[in-house]
C-alpha cells in the first residue's frame, strides 16, 4: 500500500506516461501540484511567460512528437488564457493534456477569487475534460486523459484539479498501467475493394492529402499509393510535407493560395482520393463547385467527417495508415500518361509565379534564403498571416512534421511559443520560426523563455508594420479603406530581443545578406532575424472570399 | 400549452425525431451533450433524462425536429465520451407523448 497526495500521485502519473518536459505556470491554485512537481527527478518543468505561450510550447513538443504533451496552469485567468491554445489544439487534432488548478471542492461555485469554470468553458474545444473530485479519481482519469488525447483522431483533453483534491492523501496497491492508444475502427473490405477499383478505373484520379496523414503516420504510404497508381497529389496546409514539395507527381497546395493549376487539376478530376482531410473551406472554396466532375472516396479515422462537408461515393472509417496498407495491394500499378501530361501543360501554362525570388530583401527571395541556408532537418513554424501563406507557397517541405502552422484556427501568436516547444522536444534540430510583426507582439513575452532556455530557435520577422492580411483584404475586397490595419508607430524588436537576451541580427543593416543570414541561422542559439518588407505585395494568387477555387484572382 | 408560446418561428412542417441516448451518470454529460445542439444552433425541443440500474449509467430521451443536420448530430454525439449508445426513433415513439398533463 502506498500513500501519496493527489498532487504527488498527478506527479508520478504523468512520469509513469513518460511526461518530460512541461510547461506552464504557477499559481495559487496548482500550487500543490508545483510542490510536488519540484521533487520530479524526471520531469523538466519550463517556465512560460504567459499561459497562452506554455499551452503552445506544449502543442509545439506535440506536433514535432506525435505524442501527447501536457501544460499546465492556476484557475481563474491561468486556466482562460490557455483557452487560444487549447481550441487551436482541438483544430487541428493535436494530442495534449492540460492540467488547470482549481479552488478547493467546497468553494466551487461561491466565485471564489480566481474561480472559473474551466470545464464548461471548454467543453466545445476539447475532445474531452475532467473536474476531478478526489485523489482516488487521478488513478482513472489521468490514464483516460491521455488515451483519449492519442486515440483515433488526437486531440485536446483538459483536467481540472481542485486545491483540495491535490492536497488529499490517497492509498493505493500499484499505479495503473501507461495509456495506451485504442484500436482503430474495423476496416471494412469492401469499401476497400470499391475504393480500389475506382482507383483502378479512374481517368483523371487526384489525391488529396489532409493532417491525418501525419498523425497516422502516413506519408511514406501515401506517396507510395501516389506513385503505384500515378495519382497527382494535392496537400491540404495542415498535410505539407507529406509528399516532398519537389516530387513529381506533387501539384502543391490547393485552396485559397493554392496555385492556380492545382485548383485547376482539380477542376479536371474525375475521381479524388481524400485522405484524413476534411473539405475545409479554405481548402474547397464554395462546396457546390469544388471538384464538380469527380467522384469521391473519403478516408477518415472520425466517421463524422465522412459525407459532412462532400458525400463520399465510398467513405471508409479508419486509421489512414490501416486503410492505405489495405489498398495499395489492390491498386494496379499504372502509368497515367494523358492525364499526367495534361497536368503537366496545366502547370505550364497557370504555374506557381515567384516574383523577384532571386531578391532576398522579397518576401518570396527571403524565405528562398532561408530554405537555402537550411537541410531537411530543420523544424519550420510558422505565425498566422501573409508570411505563414507565402511559407506554405514557398518552403520546399519534404518530411511530416517538418512543418508546424496553425490551420483550422488561424492563431496570430501560435509560431513562437510552437517552435520553442518544438525545440524543447528535438533539441537537435534547427527550428524557425517565421512571423509577422503583427502576430509576433501576441506572444513576444516568450522571448525571455527563450533566453532563459537558450534553446535553437531562430525568429524570422518579416516586418511590414501591418496587420498585412487585414490589409491586403481591405485593399482588395474593402474599396481600399484600410483601418485599423496600419501601425502608427514601429517597435525596434531588435532591440526588444536585446533587452531580452536574444541576439538580434537587422537584416535591413547586413551588406551582404545571405551571408549574414546563413551564418545566423548556423549559429547555434536563439537568434531574431529582422527584415523589412513591402507592405504592399500581397499573396497570390486568392480565392476571393465565398469564391470558388476556379475563381482566382493574381498570381 | 405550446400554443400560447409566442408567435412561431417560421417553420416547414418539423417531422419529430427521438433520441435515445445511453450515458454515463455524472456532473456534465448534460452540458457535453446540450453544447453539441447549441453551438450549432440545433434547438433540442424536449429533454428527459435518468438514471438506470445502479446508477452510474443514465438513459436520455431528446426530442428533435428532423433536419439535414440530424446525421451529423448523431455522429458527434457518438464520439462523446460519456455517450455510450445512440438509438434513433420515430416520432410514434411514445416517451414524450406520456408526460404531455405536465405541459398543461
Amino acid at each position: 500500500m502506498t500513500q501519496l497526495t493527489g498532487a504527488q500521485l498527478l506527479v508520478r502519473l504523468l512520469e509513469r506516461q513518460g511526461v518530460r518536459t512541461i510547461a506552464g505556470i504557477p499559481g495559487g491554485a496548482i500550487l500543490p501540484f508545483y510542490d510536488a512537481l519540484s521533487g520530479s527527478e524526471l520531469i523538466r518543468h519550463v517556465l512560460a511567460r504567459h499561459e497562452q505561450g506554455a499551452g503552445f510550447m506544449a502543442q509545439g513538443m506535440a506536433r514535432v512528437s506525435g505524442v501527447p504533451q501536457v501544460c499546465i496552469a492556476s484557475s481563474g485567468p491561468g486556466a482562460t488564457n490557455l483557452v487560444t491554445a487549447i481550441a487551436d489544439a482541438s483544430l487541428d487534432s493535436i494530442p495534449m493534456v492540460i492540467i488547470t488548478g482549481q479552488v478547493p471542492l467546497s468553494m466551487i461555485g461561491t466565485d471564489a477569487f480566481q474561480e472559473v469554470d474551466i470545464y464548461g468553458i471548454t467543453v466545445p474545444i476539447t475532445k474531452h475534460n475532467f473536474l476531478v473530485r478526489s485523489a482516488q479519481e487521478l488513478l482513472t482519469v489521468v490514464p483516460e486523459a491521455f488515451r483519449i488525447a492519442m486515440s483515433g483522431r488526437p486531440g485536446p483533453v483538459l483536467i481540472d484539479v481542485p486545491k483540495d483534491v491535490q492536497n488529499q492523501l490517497v492509498d493505493f496497491d500499484e499505479l495503473p498501467s501507461p495509456a495506451v492508444p485504442d484500436a482503430g475502427p474495423k476496416l471494412d473490405m469492401d469499401a476497400i475493394e470499391a475504393a480500389a477499383q475506382m482507383i483502378n478505373a479512374a481517368q483523371r484520379p487526384v489525391l488529396y492529402l489532409g493532417g491525418g496523414v501525419v498523425h497516422s503516420g502516413a506519408a511514406a504510404l501515401a506517396v507510395h499509393l501516389a506513385e503505384q497508381s500515378s495519382l497527382p497529389t494535392t496537400m491540404t496546409l495542415m498535410a505539407l510535407g507529406t509528399m516532398p514539395m519537389d516530387h513529381p507527381l506533387s501539384v502543391g497546395m490547393l485552396g485559397m493560395h493554392g496555385a492556380r493549376y492545382t485548383n485547376l487539376v482539380l477542376e479536371e478530376a474525375d475521381l479524388l482520393i481524400c485522405v484524413g482531410a476534411r473539405f475545409d473551406d479554405r481548402a474547397i472554396g464554395r462546396t457546390a463547385q469544388f471538384c464538380p466532375n469527380a467522384k469521391i472516396i473519403h478516408i477518415d479515422i472520425d466517421r463524422s467527417e465522412l459525407h459532412k462537408i462532400k458525400n463520399a461515393h465510398v467513405a471508409v472509417n479508419a486509421d489512414v495508415s490501416t486503410a492505405l496498407e489495405a489498398l495499395l495491394p489492390r491498386v494496379k500499378v499504372t502509368l497515367r500518361t494523358d492525364w499526367l501530361a495534361q497536368v503537366a501543360e496545366l502547370k505550364q501554362r497557370c504555374p506557381m509565379l515567384f516574383p523577384d525570388v532571386d531578391n532576398p530583401r522579397s518576401h518570396y527571395g527571403l524565405i528562398k534564403a532561408v530554405a537555402d541556408a537550411l537541410d531537411d532537418e530543420a523544424v519550420i513554424a510558422t505565425d498566422v498571416g501573409q508570411h505563414q501563406m507565402w511559407v506554405a507557397q514557398a518552403y520546399p517541405f519534404r518530411r511530416s512534421r517538418q512543418w508546424l502552422t496553425s490551420g483550422g484556427l488561424g492563431t496570430m501568436g501560435f509560431g513562437f511559443p510552437t517552435a520553442i516547444g518544438a525545440a524543447l522536444a528535438e533539441p537537435e534540430r534547427t527550428v524557425v520560426c517565421f512571423t509577422g510583426d503583427g502576430s509576433f507582439k501576441m506572444n513576444i513575452q516568450e522571448l525571455a523563455t527563450l533566453a532563459e532556455e537558450g534553446l535553437n530557435v531562430k525568429i524570422v520577422l518579416m516586418n511590414n508594420n501591418a496587420l498585412g492580411l487585414v490589409y491586403q483584404q481591405q485593399s482588395l475586397f474593402y474599396g481600399k479603406r484600410r483601418f485599423a490595419s496600419k501601425y502608427r508607430t514601429e517597435p525596434d524588436f531588435v532591440k526588444i530581443a536585446e533587452g531580452f537576451g536574444v541576439p538580434a541580427l537587422d537584416l535591413d543593416k547586413a551588406e551582404d545578406l545571405c551571408a549574414a543570414l546563413t551564418e545566423a541561422l548556423n549559429t547555434p542559439g536563439p537568434c531574431l532575424i529582422h527584415a523589412t518588407i513591402d507592405r504592399e505585395q500581397f499573396v497570390y494568387p486568392m480565392v476571393p472570399p465565398g469564391g470558388a477555387n476556379t475563381e482566382m484572382i493574381g498570381g | 400549452m405550446m400554443e400560447q408560446v409566442a408567435d412561431p418561428l417560421p417553420q416547414i412542417a418539423c417531422t419529430k425525431v427521438i433520441l435515445e441516448l445511453s450515458v454515463n451518470n455524472h456532473p456534465g454529460v448534460m452540458s457535453h451533450i446540450c453544447n453539441l445542439f447549441a453551438r450549432r444552433a440545433f434547438n433540442v425541443e424536449g429533454i428527459l433524462c435518468m438514471p438506470v440500474a445502479d446508477g452510474t449509467r443514465s438513459r436520455i430521451w431528446l426530442l428533435v425536429c428532423e433536419d439535414s443536420r440530424l446525421e451529423q448530430m448523431i455522429r458527434q454525439l457518438e464520439k462523446l465520451e460519456d455517450v455510450l449508445g445512440v438509438r434513433r426513433h420515430g416520432a410514434e415513439h411514445e416517451v414524450f407523448e406520456r408526460l404531455e398533463d405536465f405541459f398543461r
